[in-house]
């Protein structure tokens, strides 16, 4: 028999508030775990699509900068247009290794989403596009036979949806057009996926847009030459430049005001958790006077009341740490969901990204966190007066 | 000669309450050699379980001088008192207070975990038998009657082979049979192993088993005397 033993045995005396508290432990650690792996998890989806985006800035029409870091990751939002003109002058330009123009339009599909309507993405785009994404390999057939064309790519996913393959006919609902499927991308893990590519030239032409961008993808010779080359075109009236510090920038500030909200709420589960704990170990303290005064009048010194009534707070946490990181790593999927459904743009990949660390770092910080709402119970208890606590039931 | 194993002189103890003092027990001079058995009786008020409890090392007395084996206690420090308790002292209470999460051999054992000795469920049992209850050692106490209860009681205290050994009201809440059985392990720890038994009770019966009679009135000793039957 250890203290241990004495401990456990107590917590199973009082089953239901045992378990009660265990809980609220568990969730307090699940929903910190959950937020270091939505930490970790958002910012490596995000580095990713950054990393993937093949160039480091873009140019597009002068708007709100949300909008254009939005589009540069995902293609859509409320689109603004520049004149093709500005392509022709940058691309002389010496320091630039890599240039390609790109033409997005989204056409409200009333069949998509299982009939709920949805938005099908289009991006027009010329052959510079893949030089830019040297990952973007065909599944499937190949480029567009001309440079106007009723054909297009399909993105990975945007087939896998459709059922598409290569050689069959797409419509296009909202324009009333046909176009001919030439290939389909293997899976780049990026919004890419989700995209259908139309030649530039036959983007203008069949949304009626002449002449006209929406962004010019820019990949430099030097990437420390950034700033210089940012600073230039600045000077041209109309546009605007983005680059990728400033996307990721752009987006982690879209996200904090998500993230602030969940670590609030993780800041609050825990600290209900500790003062549920102190309050379930200090009215079972309260309980169990006469007993402790007897273990005293035993030959307990105060040091083993102590430890005793600290084991079971910390055997609280244990089991509560256990089952918490039991409970992140089983609900991610569900964490995922949530998220995805409440945040403004969500990086492809996994958004909650549990790594062994997170675990082990919340399961430690739990059972300190009973450590320190273990003390004043613990305390309260080896203070007791023999006489007085033996005596204070009759 | 026998050995003194407790004497007090003018041992007063005096609980402070927020409107008044209380003088629980009062000038107690009182001698107790190893082997004596004593029953200290007296009204319900009179001072007994407080004199039992000093006596015991549960706590600081006001004034006087308290020795137990030849110490000096009465103004002890908690961490005395304590190692006090785990090598001379033992408690046998009125409602038992056996730690209902623990079977029969555990409660046995606490006492000896705490003292730092060694122990085994050999020797647990042996003392469970030593009380009569050799078949009861997995049981939790809400398993036992009031008199095994007690029993179990009995043999936790000697579980660390103690020197004296306090028992308060010890068949306070017991039926007439149970209380018998009680009487008769106490006079057999007493004659045949020599343990010193200081007992408080309202049972004349109990009483009468002691060698010695103390009567308590408003926290004085106002007599005693030798039992008869006890020679």
């Amino acid at each position: 028999m250890k203290v241990l033993a004495i401990a456990f045995k107590n917590l199973r005396r009082k089953k239901i508030r045992s378990s009660l508290t265990i809980g609220g432990v568990a969730v307090a650690v699940a929903v910190l775990v959950s937020l270091f792996g939505f930490d970790a998890g958002y910012q490596r989806g995000l580095d990713n699509d950054i990393d993937k985006l093949g160039y480091h800035l873009l140019v597009t029409a002068k708007g709100c900068p949300y909008e254009a870091a939005t589009l540069m990751l995902k293609g859509g939002g409320g689109l603004r247009y520049m004149e093709e003109d500005i392509y022709r002058k940058i691309i002389a330009d010496p320091r630039i290794d890599k240039i390609t123009p790109q033409l997005v339009s989204s056409v409200y599909n009333q069949e998509g989403a299982e009939g709920r309507g949805a938005f099908s993405l289009y991006m027009g785009i010329e052959k510079s596009y893949i030089e830019l994404k040297p990952w973007s390999k065909f599944k499937s057939g190949g480029w567009f036979s001309g440079s106007d064309v009723d054909e297009a790519i399909m993105g990975y996913e945007a087939a896998e949806v459709e059922q598409r393959s290569a050689g069959d006919k797409i419509f296009v609902a909202g324009i009333n057009k046909v176009l001919t499927v030439t290939g389909i991308f293997e899976r780049t893990g990026t919004q890419d996926d989700g995209i259908l590519f139309i030649p530039l030239a036959t983007a203008q032409r069949i949304f009626e847009l002449p002449n006209k961008l929406t962004g010019i993808g820019i990949k430099l010779k030097d990437i420390r030459t950034i700033a210089a080359f940012e600073e230039d075109l600045f000077n041209v009236p109309g546009i605007q430049v983005v680059s990728l510090a400033q996307v990721r920038g752009t987006i982690l500030n879209l996200v904090s005001s998500a993230r602030a909200m969940a670590s609030s709420v993780a800041l609050i589960a825990i600290f209900i958790a500790v003062i549920g704990v102190t309050n379930t170990i200090l009215m079972s303290v309260f309980e169990r006077t006469r007993e402790i005064g007897v273990m005293k009048a035993l030959g307990a010194s105060s040091v083993d009341i102590f430890k005793v009534i600290w084991t079971e707070t910390i055997l609280i946490c244990v089991f509560g740490g256990a089952a918490g990181v039991l409970l992140a790593v089983l609900g991610s999927n569900l964490v995922e969901h949530i998220i995805r459904q409440a945040l403004p743009y969500a990086p492809a990949g996994r958004l909650v990204f549990i790594k062994p660390i997170f675990l082990v770092v919340s399961f430690i910080s739990t059972v300190v966190m009973g450590l320190v709402a273990g003390t004043y119970p613990a305390l309260r208890a080896s203070l007791m007066k023999p006489i007085e606590a033996i005596r204070s039931g009759e | 000669m026998k050995t003194c194993v407790i004497k007090t002189e003018k041992l007063t103890k005096v609980y402070q309450l927020p409107a008044e003092q209380i003088q629980a027990v009062r000038d107690i001079d009182l001698e107790i050699n190893a082997g004596d058995f004593i029953a200290i009786m007296g009204p319900s008020g009179s001072g007994k379980t407080t004199l039992l409890d000093s006596l015991g090392c549960l706590g600081k007395v006001t004034s006087g001088s308290l020795k137990v084996m030849g110490k000096e206690v009465s103004q002890a420090h908690e961490r005395t008192l304590v190692s006090m308790r785990r090598e001379f002292i033992s408690f046998v209470f009125q409602d038992f207070l056996l730690i209902p999460t623990l079977t029969a051999a555990e409660n046995v054992e606490l006492p000896l975990y705490f003292a730092r000795k060694p122990y085994n469920r050999e020797k647990t049992i042996e003392v469970l038998k030593k009380v009569g209850l050799g078949h009861r050692v997995n049981h939790l106490p809400k398993e036992l009657s009031g008199g095994e209860k007690q029993r179990v009681a009995i043999a936790r205290a000697l579980a660390t082979s103690p020197k004296i050994l306090f028992a308060d009201e010890p068949t306070g809440n017991l039926d007439t049979k149970s209380s018998q059985q009680i009487f008769d392990l106490f006079r057999k720890l007493n004659k045949d192993d020599g343990l010193t038994l200081v007992v408080t009770t309202h049972n004349p019966a109990l009483g009468a088993l002691a060698g010695r009679i103390i009567y308590l009135k408003d926290g004085k000793i106002v007599s005693r005397e030798e039992s008869s039957l006890y020679a």
